[in-house]
């Protein structure tokens, strides 16, 4: 629990770093709606190189990553094992062929080219839009970010109430880790090493005191506002909100282009899957 | 209208400080079940207190923010079927704040059953009808492994409203002053 769970933004000194945050918000959600819908090998590949290359130009350091990697690389090998378990044909299915590996195809559990290769473009859909992300969370002043959500068009209430997450998810966590800890003194256990039911228990006596804080706090908070007519008018400026400058509708104009790509790739495929077996 | 103007902004409060905590107790209070993804999840203990509170604006909104939050730092993206479900049982849940009238006091047994019940159904339609087959439409994910992934996370999140949400709607309440308590003195 001691390492940072928030990967923090840093203001890094690169292009990255200047691009408004709209940019950067609609890049990262256009790229990661095609990346989703497509199952082409070849352009998944080319948006992964894409992204580890801006990543490289981002100068984020790996080990301020790391942990989130770890994670995420869990996480891929889990729901791929997963896959294997409970359709371990659904390769074949999609593809249409049989190219067996290892053992014989009235095996429940055989190995197939095709499986492979559907398990290898799930493990580039895990996976493409981290380094996208990663950027897009470190490069991106949270303050810049909520009104960048308000210049794409979503209600200014909107983007404050993800403003305020932003601006108290560190206020929770330290008011959960005080709980957290003055629990413990009293003798509650909820490392690991504690049975199912302990820990499920502490986890509400930590809960409970966690929960009624925090609405007090968003009566307080919102009284506040209230005292500052929040609502009044019909729009709201950002102090950090910023113009779009050339690099932004360059920026633009490529991921565009990406995702132009990744449409005219499902006309040639003829759907969502590039079959190399035919 | 005036009465109107500080609900909205107490909304707008509540979805921010709510995707908050439910972000922090995705990501501290979790405790695996052993199938990949599916996690005794607490936060949607919360997401009823929250919903019965506030309505189904800022418990959609609060969750959709929080869990998406959350999957971004900790997946690198959102699962963006499992974010909206988990934002549509939001709503659902606010949708109980008037058939609750939490705010009036101290809630009745068959009221609880009711939430209870209309809850089981909520996450029934969310876990096991909406989001196995938007991971299938969309991802393209084998059936089989969406609707274990699926029908897990209905029985853990069932429960856990069941006993997590229903303590906080407990307490809640007792924390209200009773409507129609006060009496005039003749």
């Amino acid at each position: 629990m001691q390492h940072q769970l928030l990967i923090g933004y840093d203001d890094r000194h690169t292009f990255l770093n200047r691009l408004s945050g709209s940019t950067k918000l609609l890049s990262f959600v256009g790229l990661s709606v095609i990346g989703m819908m497509t199952f082409d090998t070849r352009y998944l590949l080319g948006i992964m190189v894409f992204s580890l290359i801006l990543f490289r130009f981002s100068k984020i350091k790996y080990r301020d990553v790391s942990f989130v990697m770890s994670v995420i690389i869990g996480f891929s090998v889990l729901n791929l094992v997963m896959v294997y378990v409970f359709a371990p044909h659904y390769g074949v299915d999609i593809y249409g062929t049989e190219h067996l590996l290892l053992g014989s195809s009235n095996h429940y559990f055989n190995l197939t080219t095709e499986q492979l290769f559907y398990e290898f473009n799930l493990l580039l859909k895990y996976t493409f839009a981290v380094p996208l992300a990663l950027i897009f969370l470190m490069t991106t002043n949270p303050s810049e970010f909520a009104a960048s959500l308000n210049k794409i068009g979503i209600s200014y209430r909107i983007s404050y109430s993800v403003a305020i997450a932003l601006r108290y998810i560190p206020d929770v966590q330290s008011d959960y880790r005080t709980i957290s800890l003055a629990q413990q003194a009293r003798g509650f256990e909820i490392s690991k090493k504690a049975k199912f039911m302990t820990r499920v228990k502490g986890g509400i006596q930590i809960m409970l005191p966690l929960i009624f804080s925090s609405l007090d706090r968003i009566e307080v908070i919102s009284q506040a506002m209230e005292l500052r007519r929040f609502g009044k008018g019909k729009k709201r400026t950002w102090y950090m909100a910023q113009k779009f400058k050339r690099n932004d509708y360059l920026a633009l104009l490529v991921v565009a282009l990406l995702i132009l790509l990744g449409i005219a790739l499902f006309k040639v495929n003829g759907g969502r899957f590039w079959n190399p077996f035919k | 209208m005036q009465n109107q103007q500080s609900n909205s902004i107490r909304t707008v409060v509540a979805t921010g400080i709510g995707a908050a905590v439910i972000f922090v107790l995705m990501k501290f209070v979790a405790i695996p079940t052993g199938i990949p993804n599916t996690q005794v999840n607490v936060s949607i203990g919360f997401l009823a207190l929250l919903g019965a509170i506030f309505g189904p604006v800022a418990a959609g909104l609060a969750v959709f923010i929080g869990h998406a939050l959350n999957d971004f730092v900790t997946y690198g993206s959102p699962w963006w079927t499992w974010v909206i479900v988990d934002g549509l049982i939001g709503v659902a849940f606010g949708l109980a704040k008037n058939r609750l009238k939490i705010a009036n006091g101290a809630l009745s047994t068959s009221k609880l059953v009711w939430f209870n019940i209309y809850q089981v159904v909520v996450n029934f339609v969310g876990w096991v009808l909406l989001a196995p087959t938007g991971d299938i439409i969309i991802y393209h994910e084998p059936a089989t492994k969406v609707y274990v992934q699926g029908v897990t996370t209905w029985i853990i999140d069932s429960i856990s409203v069941a006993i997590i949400g229903t303590i906080l709607l407990v307490l809640y309440s007792r924390t209200r002053t009773q409507r129609g308590s006060l009496k005039k003195e003749r």
